[in-house]
């Protein structure tokens, strides 16, 4: 059977090298870097190494603005809730998206709950888009931080995230920004974009799971999640995740080597499916942008009378990996948020199909994809109670 | 080779149903259906169908029989089509049964779809009873080998089409035989416990359910005899059912029972227990499974809720299609609007309807 991976925004496969790299400190540099003997002197100078890498990838001024925790998801609470608690006396508002990562609005939602904070949600535009005007015009006296993602995980718009840097330079209010989607696609450069915090996932850029990582400029002040030793100058306790962080490390220095070329091929595979898919299926819609501010790897469309769900399930047996709306954990499909902010009914909402490219594939995949979907499609329909 | 979507509840029956059909020759897919509702999620610990942990113990059992598995996100329909009829029902006085919605309109209907969708000819679940197909004839319903666990009961909503894409292989077996399948074939599940009666009521009280969520659910209200003296007062007409004796709060020289409800002065009647019995009902919302429609008089034996036998009667259409009589050879105790009477004829379903109401 064919094993085509078209499910890159969700994970990516680890580099060899990382796995290479990673294995000797479980085994052999296994020490804990907060020991004083020359194993836990290694292990820290492991861990500054890659810091040193994650800071570069990012263009960070200091290695010891990287922050590493265990995940995107830990990275993003630790923004949003580490800093809405070290600031609470100067303000209680925070400006964020409604089709941010849950990791982002469940934080919000959290300091909403318990510690009296008011969250404003901006809406977006039918591509996704956030309106800076928009960001603007929800500051207030109150206003604490502002959390925009730079690239949406499921429809792939890019967000004017240096325009918003500036309003919220302009206006003395922290930014943050979950950069997890888009690590490895776009050049993310935290002076340029004039972010203060920004986030970072180890697996999404052929890195280890289990990774993670916060920019937090100096400067910016945040309360730690996590309580215990001085681990991560205070700010993470609990001992380093140290092959997973040399991992993490490895792969942010070959993926920025490679980046450029491989984007290009990603961008022409990208347009080569979106075009095979739409000339050769009718009551199709792709939901986000077309061309300009959609990242590279993503293809995100809307099937009419066709159940999302069922669509994967039919991909998944003749060895096609995608995805659809967001995945819990019991593997069900969750409608999606996102697709909703954009203005899709429910019924387009329920009927989307996310594949996300990676490097492995080939044009070969794009081809079989594209003679594989319209008979898939057409069958559904045919059986398809929303037909008649 | 024919491919069938087992619906995996994570329990053993539905194990050893996947188990089963492997081995006849079918291509098997599991399937969960996610239908319990978020708002019920703080009691998933007292258990509960279709919860994380059971879906994760279907897809432990997939794996263990190396077949495919997925989960199905039902919860909308499942809250719209059976949680609302559930509550709306309640509402109206009446006695839901909820599982006979759900299969009609949720497991049957929904997860069959799904099914279908994803290239499979067949649907199965691990329910206590047996179809037979018949290309030329009606698909046919019978009651299970093993009479303690038939759930014909609660599956006469099958429509031809529906039938002709499920299979039940358990029919043919008695539960302590599917246990010691289960057994042998090394589940964990084996010694899991029967699922509770409402599965989107983990801990069981559905009184508690209601006012949990459904706030405006019912009132206070007078206790009427069936003179309509006052006697009492009740808390609201979801509390009771049709029979009950205990919870009434009146003490009377005899015994007291109630014995119907009155929705327009939000009353609840109570009688002696002679009152509690019933020559027949009305019975609506009405599928066939054995004829296409009641054309003339039948004998059947009636049942008139999932726990008690089948007891003879007669069957008479209505003027019109949507409603039947059923009068029994011997007067019925609690007969309860909102359950459903089911008709067989020996093992064969011949089909069933929802009680409107009785009548002495």
């Amino acid at each position: 059977m064919n094993n085509i991976y078209m499910d890159h925004a969700a994970t990516t496969p680890a580099f060899p090298e990382v796995l290479k790299v990673m294995e000797k400190y479980f085994t052999e540099k296994y020490g804990n870097p907060s020991s004083i003997h020359e194993g836990g002197q290694n292990a820290a100078r492991a861990i500054k190494n890659s810091r040193k890498k994650i800071a570069d990838f990012i263009n960070a001024e200091d290695d010891q603005e990287i922050v590493f925790c265990s995940s995107g998801t830990e990275a993003d609470n630790l923004a949003i809730k580490g800093v809405a608690l070290a600031l609470k006396d100067k303000g209680k508002h925070i400006i964020t998206s409604k089709i941010e990562h849950p990791a982002v609005l469940k934080s919000c939602e959290y300091l909403e709950n318990h510690h009296d904070f008011t969250v404003t949600y901006l809406d977006v535009d039918k591509n996704g888009f956030i309106n800076p005007k928009d960001v603007k015009e929800a500051i207030n006296s109150d206003t604490i931080l502002i959390s925009i993602m730079m690239v949406n995980n499921e429809i792939g718009t890019v967000e004017p995230i240096k325009e918003i840097g500036k309003i919220a330079e302009r206006n003395n209010v922290y930014f943050h920004t979950d950069a997890v989607q888009a690590a490895g696609h776009l050049n993310i450069d935290v002076s340029d974009l004039k972010v203060n915090l920004l986030t970072l996932s180890g697996h999404k850029f052929n890195g280890p799971k289990g990774i993670g990582a916060l920019y937090v400029q100096n400067g910016v002040r945040l309360i730690s999640q996590i309580s215990g030793g001085p681990h991560e100058n205070h700010r993470r306790a609990s001992t380093e995740n140290v092959p997973a962080i040399v991992g993490m490390g490895k792969a942010a220095e070959i993926t920025q080597k490679k980046m450029k070329k491989r984007n290009e091929n990603l961008k022409k595979l990208r347009d080569k499916l979106i075009s095979g898919i739409e000339k050769n299926i009718d009551n199709v819609y792709l939901n986000g942008p077309r061309k300009e501010n959609r990242i590279n790897n993503n293809v995100n469309f809307s099937f009419k009378y066709v159940s999302g769900e069922s669509l994967l399930i039919n991909l998944d047996m003749n060895g096609v990996a995608a995805a659809s709306g967001s995945a819990c954990a019991s593997g069900t499909i969750e409608s999606s948020h996102v697709l909703k902010a954009i203005g899709l009914s429910s019924d387009l909402a329920e009927s989307s199909l996310r594949l996300t490219l990676g490097e492995n594939n080939g044009i070969e995949d794009i081809n079989f994809l594209i003679e594989l979907l319209p008979g898939v499609i057409q069958k559904m329909r045919n059986m398809s109670p929303k037909c008649d | 080779m024919e491919k069938v979507l087992v619906a995996m509840s994570g329990g053993v029956d539905s194990s050893v149903t996947a188990a089963l059909l492997k081995e006849k020759g079918y291509e098997v897919i599991g399937g969960t259906m996610k239908i319990f509702p978020d708002y019920e999620q703080r009691y998933l610990d007292e258990g509960g169908c279709c919860s994380l942990s059971d879906i994760q113990d279907a897809k432990s059992v997939a794996s263990k029989l190396d077949i495919p598995h997925y989960t199905f996100n039902l919860k909308d329909i499942f809250q719209k089509k059976v949680i609302d009829n559930f509550v709306n029902e309640y509402s109206e006085a009446r006695t839901p049964n909820p599982c006979v919605v759900c299969n009609k309109e949720i497991k049957f209907k929904s997860l069959l779809n799904k099914a279908l969708e994803i290239g499979a000819d067949y649907i199965a679940t691990g329910h206590y009873a047996k179809i037979v197909h018949n290309e030329s004839k009606r698909n046919l319903l019978y009651k299970a080998e093993d009479p303690n666990k038939d759930q014909t009961y609660m599956l006469y909503g099958f429509t031809q089409f529906q039938l002709e894409h499920t299979l039940m292989p358990l029919g043919e077996y008695n539960k302590d035989k599917v246990r010691n399948m289960a057994n042998e074939l090394g589940f964990e599940v084996h010694d899991k416990e029967d699922s509770q009666e409402i599965c989107f009521v983990p801990d069981n009280n559905y009184v508690r359910f209601l006012e949990d969520n459904y706030s405006n659910i019912g009132e206070t209200g007078p206790i009427f005899d069936t003179d309509y003296n006052k006697l009492g007062e009740h808390e609201g007409l979801y509390n009771y059912t049709i029979g009950q004796r205990r919870g009434l709060g009146i003490s009377l020289n005899y015994p007291v029972y109630v014995v119907g409800f009155d929705k327009e002065n939000n009353a609840l009647i109570v009688g002696k227990n002679e009152e509690v019995f019933s020559k027949g009902l009305w019975a609506e919302n009405l599928n066939w499974i054995s004829i296409k429609s009641l054309k003339e008089d039948m004998e059947v034996k009636a049942q008139i809720r999932y726990n008690s036998p089948a007891v003879e009667a007669v069957i008479y259409p209505g003027k019109k299609d949507e409603m039947i009589k059923v009068v029994f050879k011997e007067k019925q105790r609690a007969i309860t609007p909102g359950q459903s009477v089911v008709f067989y004829q020996d093992d064969l379903v011949v089909g069933g309807g929802v009680i409107k109401n009785s009548f002495s």
